[in-house]
């Protein structure tokens, strides 16, 4: 309110490069432009990292340690118990049904993911009119509320619903798809694609569009095949997108949470029952939040190890990189 | 002569496959919507009528009768909003940072982050209920606000702004510089401004995000009036815990209806902009 006049320096003559500035203008000989863009660093980054900092790292600090205590909110009581719970897990009857449902969904979903949205960039990228149309299409499932979406496939996939019906009329007769084990597996698997696919199909087209032309038309004066350009010039130019979104996708797989708490609740017994379900169940169903942790710990140490074996493999097959 | 009959030929089963291709992505949504307007019967009527027999917006009325529907709508319209504009600002602040100030530990900070990426709230579920039920805040919208602004999808807007960032040439900077700007003028009238496709792409996944947010409200949230669209839409259960379809169609459909018409008008911005983020490699 009082502040005294101005004292910032006029307009046009502000420092420039890293000169000090002994302040004509009354301020302090240290405040020169390098200190003060990097204060400027500091401030810009100051949210994101004070972010991180409460809602990242403090609760993965949080994470090992409740994982370390007997905690059970019904039965009261936050005691240490030392590796009472990684025992537990190492002996928990169900864990290893989980963990074979954990991948194979992940496995499922990214080996259909990547190959159908390749597969749909492909058919974008040829030459043909209204390829827009069928862009905004296979896209369009992004834009529709994921819960909205699971809800009308559920529908569809009842035992009297909308697919066993078009069988039914095509003279087959269709399973009762989310009470079977493998074919809940399946739907769940199909459903999330169909919803997410269109991102990736996305990322692919770009990358095959950004091929150049050239690279073809060399390689069909010297004979090449369709197949061959596309083992030898299409894939290695757009690896990087691929390992990108093969990454991006292997993590996701990890977190889906809705689609099989709407479609299956973890079933037919626990044939759905993926890693972040069950660590959900303990924790908010069964209010066990130290097994819930320390289920978190081995969720999270899943996504570290697969994300750095992807990593490492950029360099075994990726072929350029900027 | 043969060769343009056969590119012809193939051209043609090109959009015969792009159409059987299109059939599951199109009928949902399709079926979705003519249901919402078909009585419960008729949803359940085979063969499956594609057009409503006799339009009816009945169950659209019921929506609002079962549920603090218009309350549930406001939530997620509401959150949804905040999120975004909290992560455009957040992220575009530090990628700037990131991409066009040198300063000590700059290569460290920006790991720190990224480690952001590996840890999805998915992980961390469990502390975070309880630093939110330590901070009072469980059954409050707070932690589907902060989450999602700081977390993973955050640190992700923060790569694709920085990626972005460090494409402007630095001769459009220094004129600035010589214009008088400090870094916050050059941050706020020249680089966001020569970003808007950056800006765009990050706002329609931090919107989706939140839009689609499931696990967290389910976690936190218990008062029905509080509840958002994703969590609402499986409320809509009879007295035996079946579905009712049509109420949950409709409800479904006014969930889904407004984004879609949004995503059909600005198709081109909405996948061009996704496409273009520095993501492709």
């Amino acid at each position: 309110m009082t502040s005294p006049h101005k004292t910032t320096s006029p307009r046009g003559t502000a420092p420039r490069g890293d000169a000090p500035e002994a302040g004509p203008s009354g301020k302090p000989a240290w405040w020169t432009a390098r200190r003060r863009d990097r204060l400027a660093g500091y401030a810009f980054i100051a949210p994101q990292l004070a972010g991180t900092a409460l809602f990242v790292i403090l609760p993965l600090g949080l994470m090992f340690w409740y994982s370390l205590h007997d905690w059970n909110v019904l039965a009261g009581g936050f005691v240490f118990s030392g590796a009472e719970n990684y025992e537990r897990l190492a002996r928990d009857p169900a864990l290893p049904g989980v963990l074979r449902a954990t991948a194979a969904f992940s496995v499922g979903l990214v080996a259909l993911n990547l190959s159908l949205a390749l597969l749909l960039a492909i058919l974008l990228n040829q030459r043909l009119r209204g390829t827009v149309v069928f862009r905004t299409i296979f896209f369009s499932p992004v834009a529709v509320t994921l819960v909205a979406w699971t809800i009308v496939w559920r529908f569809l996939l009842q035992d009297d619903g909308g697919i066993n019906g078009l069988l039914s009329a095509l003279g087959a007769e269709g399973p009762n798809w989310l009470r079977g084990e493998t074919t809940a597996m399946i739907s769940v698997i199909v459903v999330q694609v169909l919803k997410n696919v269109g991102l990736n199909m996305v990322l692919f087209l770009a990358a095959l569009q950004g091929v150049p032309k050239e690279l073809y038309e060399a390689s069909t004066i010297d004979g090449a095949g369709a197949w061959t350009r596309f083992r030898r010039i299409t894939m290695p130019m757009i690896s990087p997108t691929i390992l990108l979104t093969a990454i991006i996708t292997v993590v996701g797989s990890l977190q889906v949470f809705a689609q099989i708490d709407v479609l299956t609740g973890g079933g037919p017994g626990t044939a759905t029952t993926v890693l972040v379900y069950y660590l959900y169940q303990n924790a908010f169903q069964f209010h066990d939040f130290g097994y819930g942790a320390t289920l978190s710990v081995l969720l999270f140490a899943i996504v570290l190890v697969l994300t750095v074996i992807q990593w490492q493999m950029r360099r075994k097959w990726v072929v350029h990189e900027d | 002569m043969k060769t343009e009959h056969r590119t012809r030929r193939a051209r043609l089963l090109l959009y015969g496959l792009l159409c059987v291709l299109a059939v599951p992505f199109v009928f949902p949504t399709w079926w979705m919507v003519t249901s919402s307007l078909k009585s419960a019967n008729e949803i359940f009527a085979f063969p499956p009528t594609l057009l409503p027999a006799d339009p009816s917006l009945e169950a659209y009325g019921r929506v609002f009768e079962f549920a603090p529907f218009a309350a549930q709508y406001w939530n997620s319209m509401y959150i949804a909003a905040v999120v975004t504009v909290g992560t455009l600002a957040v992220s575009s602040l530090a990628g700037y940072a990131f991409a066009r100030i040198r300063f000590p530990g700059h290569n460290l900070l920006f790991l720190v982050v990224l480690v952001g990426l590996l840890i999805p709230s998915e992980v961390t579920i469990v502390p975070l209920f309880q630093l939110f039920n330590g901070l009072g805040m469980v059954d409050t919208h707070w932690p589907l606000i902060l989450v999602p602004i700081f977390g993973a999808p955050s640190v992700l807007a923060t790569l694709i702004m920085r990626q972005f960032f460090i494409a402007i040439p630095a001769e459009i900077e220094e004129a600035g510089r010589m214009d008088g700007l400090g870094r916050f003028g050059l941050y706020r009238r020249i680089a966001l401004p020569l970003s808007r496709p950056a800006l765009g792409a990050v706002a329609i996944f931090s919107f989706l995000h939140s839009w689609n947010l499931y696990l967290e409200p389910v976690v936190f949230l218990s008062t029905p009036e509080r509840f958002t669209l994703p969590q609402a839409l499986t409320q809509f259960t009879d007295a035996y815990g079946g579905p009712m379809w049509d109420v949950q169609l409709s409800a479904a459909t006014l969930s889904a209806l407004p984004v879609l018409i949004v995503f059909v008008i600005a198709q081109r911005q909405f996948v061009e902009g996704l496409a273009h983020t520095g993501l492709k490699g």
